[in-house]
């Protein structure tokens, strides 16, 4: 079998990749030797891959590790919790806009009443996903304009925010607690 | 299913990610952090190959790991866990793409070269490259840089082919396209590539390299 230099410039990448029959490649290997020009197109195809496969080359343009991590996972100390963190957060923005039921974490430790004005919240209904932050006092309805802090936000049910010694937002949540005060 | 490169084709990656998914559809959402670390660097490399950009892909690349948490349960175990977590990402950075070249009004993006031959332009020589060119900052902005100018429809073979190792049935997998058209693109894109970085690696930036004569670094 004879190629031409046409030939070795269409199968380099498979010749590279092992994917040409023996006989194509020892045709190949046997134009190479003589074809200086060729040679180059082989050597500098080989490096090509050798070069963007190294690790190494992760940094750039893919400078991805630090970045991804750090919205990922918050900071390096509680990178599992910040993930989660951020994974509410942005639940939190997609129960805004779609009205999806997502992250109900019970990932998160039992704590006492978060604020000394804790009001009965017997009548929000148990199920209802609310958002609470990390720092906050108070639960809300997704897309509550009071929600102060947010870049730490979850999305949870009412009683698991409830159980964590949150207590509703007093502007989103006052027809729940005028029914309360009421009952 | 053809056998891929790397842990993830392995039976014991393959068990330890079904437990981690099993974990998670009880309740332990935490595991997903687990389950998707090995891929974090594939699943953001997808997304730029498309988008190039970074900001862009690092927003993509994070909506689409909460898509795959979202829909986890969605997962066949019989498929592998790390081509379905690229081809939501490359779903996903295709739909921005989509949605951004709307608002732009630009023509689609088409190559009518891409079934021909391609035809090197240069044929300098540059056999020996030591591997310690890598460890410049500047030859792998470069090598960013000639990536970067690449089509977007050879970028994103080359990036899953020969930076994250895919083979090229996972590859063609993840893009939803043919193997033929993977291997087509990946050989323009491997040629154009060479062309764009041999006057640089067979003269203008080996001068300043301390070239290791006779032996190759790989």
């Amino acid at each position: 079998m004879v190629v031409r230099c046409e030939d070795v410039w269409r199968e380099v990448s498979n010749y590279l990749d092992g994917e040409v029959d023996p006989g194509l490649r020892a045709a190949i290997e046997e134009h190479v030797r003589e074809c200086k020009r060729c040679t180059a197109v082989v050597d500098g195809t080989r490096n090509v891959i050798q070069i963007y496969g190294d690790e190494r080359m992760g940094e750039v343009p893919l400078e991805l590790s630090g970045r991804l991590h750090q919205r990922l996972g918050g900071n390096a100390s509680s990178s599992r919790r910040g993930f989660l963190g951020w994974m509410a957060a942005t639940a939190a923005a997609v129960l805004v806009a779609g009205g999806f039921e997502i992250a109900r974490s019970s990932a998160f430790p039992h704590q006492g009443l978060r604020s000394e004005h804790a009001q009965s919240s017997a009548d929000v209904p148990p199920d209802m996903m609310v958002i609470v932050a990390e720092h906050g006092k108070t639960f809300h309805v997704a897309g509550c304009p009071f929600i102060h802090d947010k870049s730490n936000l979850r999305t949870i049910s009412a009683s698991e925010a409830e159980k964590e010694g949150y207590t509703p937002c007093v502007r989103c949540m006052t027809k729940y607690l005028d029914a309360g005060a009421t009952a | 299913m053809v056998a891929g490169v790397g842990s993830q084709g392995n039976p014991a990656q393959k068990d330890h990610e079904q437990r981690l998914i099993r974990r998670i559809l009880g309740g332990e959402h935490e595991a997903f952090y687990e389950l998707i670390r090995p891929y974090e660097r594939r699943v953001y490399a997808a997304a730029f190959a498309i988008l190039h950009n970074e900001a862009d892909a690092d927003d993509c690349a994070q909506e689409a790991l909460l898509k795959a948490f979202r829909h986890i349960r969605q997962f066949r175990a019989e498929a592998r866990f790390s081509t379905w977590l690229v081809q939501i990402v490359v779903n996903e950075a295709r739909m921005r793409r989509r949605k951004e070249r709307a608002e732009r009004i630009e023509p689609l993006e088409k190559d009518k070269n891409e079934e021909g031959g391609y035809t090197p332009h240069d044929f300098a020589d540059w056999r020996e490259i030591p591997s310690e060119v890598l460890e410049r900052k500047e030859i792998r902005e470069k090598l960013g840089e000639a990536l970067g100018s690449l089509g977007r429809i050879y970028r994103e073979v080359f990036v899953l082919r020969d930076m994250e190792r895919l083979s090229i049935e996972e590859t063609a997998k993840a893009l939803g396209i043919s193997t033929s058209s993977v291997k087509t693109r990946l050989l323009r894109a491997r040629l154009m590539l060479r062309d764009l970085l041999a006057p640089g690696f067979g003269g203008a930036w080996s001068n300043n390299l301390s070239f290791a004569k006779g032996t190759k670094p790989w």
